[in-house]
Order: C-alpha cells, then sequence, then structure tokens
C-alpha cells in the first residue's frame, strides 16, 4: 500500500482527564476494507467519531489523521463538512434513533444531495429514488415520502447507507451497522455493503465485536481493546494464527462451525477501568503469557512474522504467540 | 381522525364542566353571598327577600341543575351587585387584560426560547449558568414581589413610570415587564431542557456526519424535535391569556378580568365568579385541545395513533 486514503498516527482522545484512546495509528487504502474489532468501550468507534471531528466539545483530541495528505484534526468546521458526508461517510448502530424522525426520507437523502453535489428539486427527488432503489428499498417513489417511523429497522439501515451514498464517498465508515438488527436482516445488509462496495469502489472500515462478520467482509483486521491496537493483520493470517493473547482469547471465545463441539473458554477477568489502566500492557492482568515486563511499559506493536507477505502482522505484545509453519 | 377529535372534545367538555361544578360547591359552601353583599347587619326579612330573589334558598343541587340548564340557553346570571348580566361584565374587562397578557406573552416567547436555546447551545459556559440562574430567578421570585420591586425602582425611586392604573400605555410597562419576565423564565428553562435532549440524539449525530454545517443542524434538525415538548408550556401560556393576570392586575391596580375576579370573589358575587372561571376553564381547554392538534402537526410519529 503506497498512498493510504486515510492515516491515523498516534491518535488519542481523553474525556474529562480519563483516557478513551491511547494512541491509535491505522491505515485505510483506497477501496480497502478494514475491519476494527474489539468489546464495546476498547475505542473502536471512537476512533472515528474523533476522526471526523463528531466527539462532544468535552473530549480532548490530539494526534493526527489525514486524508489524502490533509490534516483532518483541527480543521476548519466548513473543510470538515466537505469532508464529512462527501468523502467519507459513516452509518450508525441504531438506524431508526439515528434517523431524523419529524423529517421525510426524501429530505434526509436530498439534504446530503443538496450539500455534497448541488442537486435541488426534481433532480436531487430523482437521485434520491434512484439511490433507494440501489439500495434495495422497494416502491422507493412511495417510500420517498413516508417518516422513518414507518419503515422497519432493516429499512431504515438501506436507508442511512442510501444517505450515505449521497456524497459517493471515498470511504464509507460503517459503525455496528447490524448489530441492531435480526440476523436474517444483517446478513442482507452485509451483502448490500459488499455490493455496493464492487459497484462503487469506495474503501469500507467496519466497525463490529463480531469477528465473523469482519473475517467476512474485511481484507485487513485491527482488534482493539482498551483503547490501543493490539493486534493487526490480513484477515485470513490474524484469524488463522493470533499472535496476541487477547485475540487468541477472542477466537477461543467463539463457537466453530465445523469442527467438533468443544468448551467454550471465557477471558478471565475484566478490562480495567479507563482511570485505572495499568501502566504497561492493559491486558497483562488477564493474560497466561504475563511476565514482569509486560507490567512494566506498554509494549508497541511490532511484526510478529519473519515472512514477507502483503499485508504485515503486528502485535503489541511482548510474548506473541510464535506462530508455527509446516516445514 | 374523527374518533380522536371526538374523544378529545369529550374530554375537553367534562373538563369544563368540573371546573364549573367545583367552583359552584366551593363558593357555595364558603360564604353566604346575602351577608356579604347587604352586610351582617341588614334585617333578617331583608336577607330572606335577598336569597328568595337569587334562588338562595332552594337546595343547592337544585340551585346546580337551575344554573346548568341556564347555561344551555346561553344565560350566565346577573351580578348580585349591580343587577347586570355576569357576561357582559366580564366581557368589559377582557380587552384590558389582553392588553396586558398579550404583550407579556409575546416576551415570554421572544425572550424565553432564544435565551433557552441559546443555554442549550453554550452548555455549561458562563452565559449558560447566567441565563438560567436568571430564568431561576425570574420564575421563583412571585409576580407581587418582582412587580413591587420594579414599582419601587422605577415609579417611586426613578419616576419614569407610572405605579398603576391605567392612564396611558405607560401604565402596562411594569405589569407586562413583571409577567413577562417569570414566563420568559419559566420558557427559557424548558426550552434549554428539551434543546439539550435532543441535541444528545443519535440524528443530530448523523446530519453533522453527512456533512450538514453546524447551524444548519441546530435549525433544520433540533429546533423541530425541541419545539415538540416546548409547545406544551406555550399552551399553558395561551391558556392563561384571560385569567393570568389575577395577581399582577392586583399589584397595578389594573381594570381587568382577574381584579373583577377577585373583587366578585371577596363579595360571593356569585354568578360573576362562575362566568369567569367558566371562561378561563374553556380557554385552557381550547389551548390545550389546539396543542394536542398541534402535536400531530410536530410530530409525524404521532400522526399513526391519530387516525
Amino acid at each position: 500500500m503506497n498512498e493510504p486514503l486515510v492515516a491515523i498516527r498516534g491518535l488519542t482522545v481523553a474525556f474529562n482527564g480519563v483516557p478513551a484512546l491511547r494512541g491509535i495509528d491505522v491505515d485505510v487504502g483506497k477501496g480497502e476494507a478494514v475491519g476494527l474489532v474489539g468489546e464495546s468501550g476498547s475505542g473502536k468507534s471512537v476512533t472515528w467519531l474523533a476522526a471526523l471531528g463528531l466527539l462532544p466539545a468535552t473530549a480532548r483530541v490530539a494526534g493526527s489523521v489525514t486524508l489524502g495528505g490533509e490534516e483532518l484534526l483541527g480543521a476548519a468546521p466548513a473543510r470538515l463538512d466537505d469532508v464529512r458526508g462527501g468523502r467519507i461517510a459513516m452509518i450508525f448502530q441504531d438506524p431508526a434513533s439515528a434517523l431524523n424522525p419529524v423529517h421525510r426520507i426524501g429530505k434526509q437523502i436530498t439534504e446530503a444531495l443538496r450539500l455534497h453535489r448541488g442537486l435541488t428539486g426534481a433532480a436531487a427527488r430523482a437521485e434520491a429514488i434512484r439511490l433507494l432503489e440501489q439500495v434495495g428499498i422497494p416502491d422507493p417513489r412511495r417510500r420517498i415520502d413516508i417518516y422513518p417511523h414507518e419503515m422497519s429497522g432493516g429499512q431504515n439501515q438501506r436507508l442511512m447507507i442510501a444517505m450515505a451514498l449521497a456524497g459517493q464517498p471515498e470511504l464509507l465508515i460503517a459503525d455496528e451497522p447490524t448489530t441492531a438488527l435480526d440476523a436474517t436482516i444483517q446478513a442482507q445488509i452485509l451483502d448490500l455493503l459488499r455490493r455496493l462496495r464492487a459497484e462503487t469502489g469506495m474503501a469500507l472500515v467496519l466497525i463490529s465485536h463480531d469477528l465473523g462478520v469482519v473475517a467476512d467482509m474485511c481484507d485487513r483486521v485491527g482488534v482493539m481493546y482498551a483503547g490501543r491496537i493490539v493486534e493487526e493483520a490480513a484477515a485470513d493470517d490474524i484469524f488463522a494464527h493470533p499472535a496476541h493473547p487477547y485475540t487468541a482469547g477472542l477466537l477461543a471465545a467463539l463457537p466453530d462451525m465445523d469442527g467438533p463441539r468443544r468448551r467454550l473458554e471465557a477471558i478471565p477477568g475484566f478490562v480495567p477501568e479507563p482511570w485505572a489502566m495499568p501502566p504497561g500492557c492493559a491486558f497483562a492482568p488477564r493474560c497466561d503469557r504475563a511476565t514482569d515486563a509486560c507490567a512494566a511499559a506498554m509494549p508497541a506493536a511490532r511484526d510478529v512474522t519473519a515472512r514477507h507477505t502483503a499485508t504485515r502482522h503486528t502485535a503489541a505484545c511482548l510474548h506473541p504467540r510464535v506462530r508455527e509453519f509446516a516445514l | 381522525m374523527l374518533r380522536f377529535l371526538a374523544i378529545r372534545f369529550g374530554r375537553a367538555a367534562l373538563t369544563i364542566v368540573l371546573v364549573v361544578t367545583f367552583a359552584f360547591v366551593v363558593l357555595r359552601l364558603s360564604g353566604d353571598p346575602a351577608i356579604t353583599i347587604m352586610s351582617p347587619e341588614a334585617p333578617p326579612e331583608a336577607l330572606a327577600a335577598f336569597r328568595t330573589a337569587w334562588g338562595l334558598d332552594q337546595p343547592i343541587w337544585v340551585q346546580y341543575l337551575r344554573y346548568f340548564g341556564a347555561i344551555f340557553q346561553g344565560e350566565l346570571g346577573q351580578s348580585m351587585r349591580d343587577g347586570r348580566p355576569a357576561l357582559t361584565l366580564v366581557i368589559e374587562r377582557i380587552p384590558a387584560t389582553l392588553a396586558l397578557t398579550l404583550p407579556a406573552f409575546a416576551m415570554k416567547i421572544a425572550l424565553g426560547i432564544p435565551a433557552g436555546v441559546y443555554a442549550a447551545l453554550h452548555r455549561n459556559s458562563l452565559t449558560d449558568r447566567l441565563v438560567m440562574a436568571g430564568a431561576v430567578a425570574g420564575f421563583t421570585v412571585p409576580s407581587f414581589v418582582l412587580g413591587l420591586i420594579l414599582v419601587l425602582v422605577f415609579a417611586v425611586k426613578l419616576g419614569w413610570l407610572p405605579s398603576g392604573g391605567q392612564e396611558s400605555w405607560r401604565s402596562a410597562i411594569l405589569p407586562v415587564i413583571t409577567m413577562g419576565l417569570g414566563g420568559a423564565g419559566v420558557l427559557a428553562r424548558f426550552t434549554r431542557s428539551a434543546m439539550l435532549e435532543v441535541l444528545g440524539q443519535p440524528f443530530i449525530r448523523t446530519a453533522s456526519a453527512k456533512g450538514v454545517p453546524w447551524g444548519q443542524v441546530v435549525r433544520g434538525h433540533a429546533l423541530p424535535n425541541a419545539a415538540i415538548p416546548t409547545i406544551t408550556i406555550v399552551g399553558f401560556m395561551v391558556g392563561s391569556l384571560i385569567a393570568g393576570a389575577v395577581v399582577v392586575e392586583s399589584v397595578f391596580s389594573w381594570p381587568g378580568v382577574g381584579r373583577l375576579l377577585v373583587v366578585a370573589v371577596a363579595n360571593r358575587d356569585l354568578a360573576v365568579v362562575q362566568c369567569i372561571l367558566l371562561l378561563v376553564a374553556s380557554t385552557m381547554v381550547v389551548s390545550n385541545l389546539t396543542v394536542d392538534l398541534l402535536y400531530g402537526v410536530l410530530d409525524p410519529r404521532l400522526r399513526g395513533r391519530t387516525s
């Protein structure tokens, strides 16, 4: 990957002095699909809300977020408004509450069309209908004049996606897009995202706590724990050969789809509270590989394999699980 | 929709009947108009004649039925003091009251809503704290205290404005400010909390994520949603346009409906009191009904349920 579309470097966020993000580095290449997994509170959403300047003013954000080389942190509000919805769009977890209840569906889409593509009136309406069609909302000519509460959760998430597509973004950030939906609807929404990516070539960041969803959709995956990325690799790599004990723990807690039935192993202990982070590795207190060195200082991300792969495989761990190669 | 309207109208009518009934009973249990109007030293025959003339010698339920029978014929009775129709007495006073309450209402809206919106948008800032401190002071200080302070400062000390009466439009300034400040305080607090509630909703973040400039997010996305709870309190203010000035009219000796009510209650001038209460209950009920209908206009989620 030569020139990333979005490069996040050393991003930190604190709410009222309590750190939520403790130094995040992420790259997203043009057209690439990147997954971010982790438990709630690990900082997956905060990373992207901070990148787009969507956190409340009480949040203290530092570091660097560049889009095509342009710094976004601290950019002028008007500049950010062009980027948001125009070059980077975002969809959220609970579509029912993420849509304005008093605006008709058409208006919510044409608003983005006016802001980012200068479309108004009949042209905007026609394009809105096309977008509703594109995301698979049946009978868009009628639906365009109804309100979000008159549609199902799945339809609302499709509408959110249509709104996001309105600005023809280069990157779509999908923040737990299927968490609030039924399993069958989930699969439909993921199919839709996959199809739209193929049609438009836009990059995707998929934020999810569901490893299976991320493995299925993404080229590259970052695993987050307590405000840091603890492991990052190509999707196949990370699931086949987890290097960080936390990632390995997450995978061990998942049931196998095929293979013999086995007891699921929960990771012992709890995520440390953000105001009581240990000075060293945040996972050390729960880790069976931890040594005194782990508790002393935060381990930096480093390559865990000498083998040359297209995507680096890094883990922020002093004692990564060593990958065994078939000789 | 028709069913919804029928239920609302039915409830409204019931509310009015209850208010009027309550007033009827309480007034008749709490004093004898014959004595208050004629004087306690009047000869017993004169008192008896007065009671017979006004039907007060009848059992209370007969009086009550007669009263309701009369209302349905559009007859609200006569003042026991000067024999003129109660309705005429009350209607005469309405313009004077509206001359205070309408400007005060405009002041509440013009001051309270922008102050509340501003405070919400600058939450926890110094301005927010100042606005909210002012708002709390505005509605916790009773209007007779505020009125007297204003009189003391602007009429007695500075001599800029009259302390009462109804000589010119200048007499209306202090009573209007007295009422306006209190109401603006209530409205500011209500608007602020409604705005804060809405600004915390996920769809506000969606609008920002869509690239909508903040000013348009506030005007186009937050305000229309915050209007829904705010309209309730505005409705109450509309409902009290006729009767909301009882205290202020007394403080500033303003000859409106409120003062008429105070005098009529003191005299047990039953027909006049009941006529005013009927009017007050009706305006309150009509404005509440209007608010209910406005909810449907403002909030599409409520439309489905009403039809």
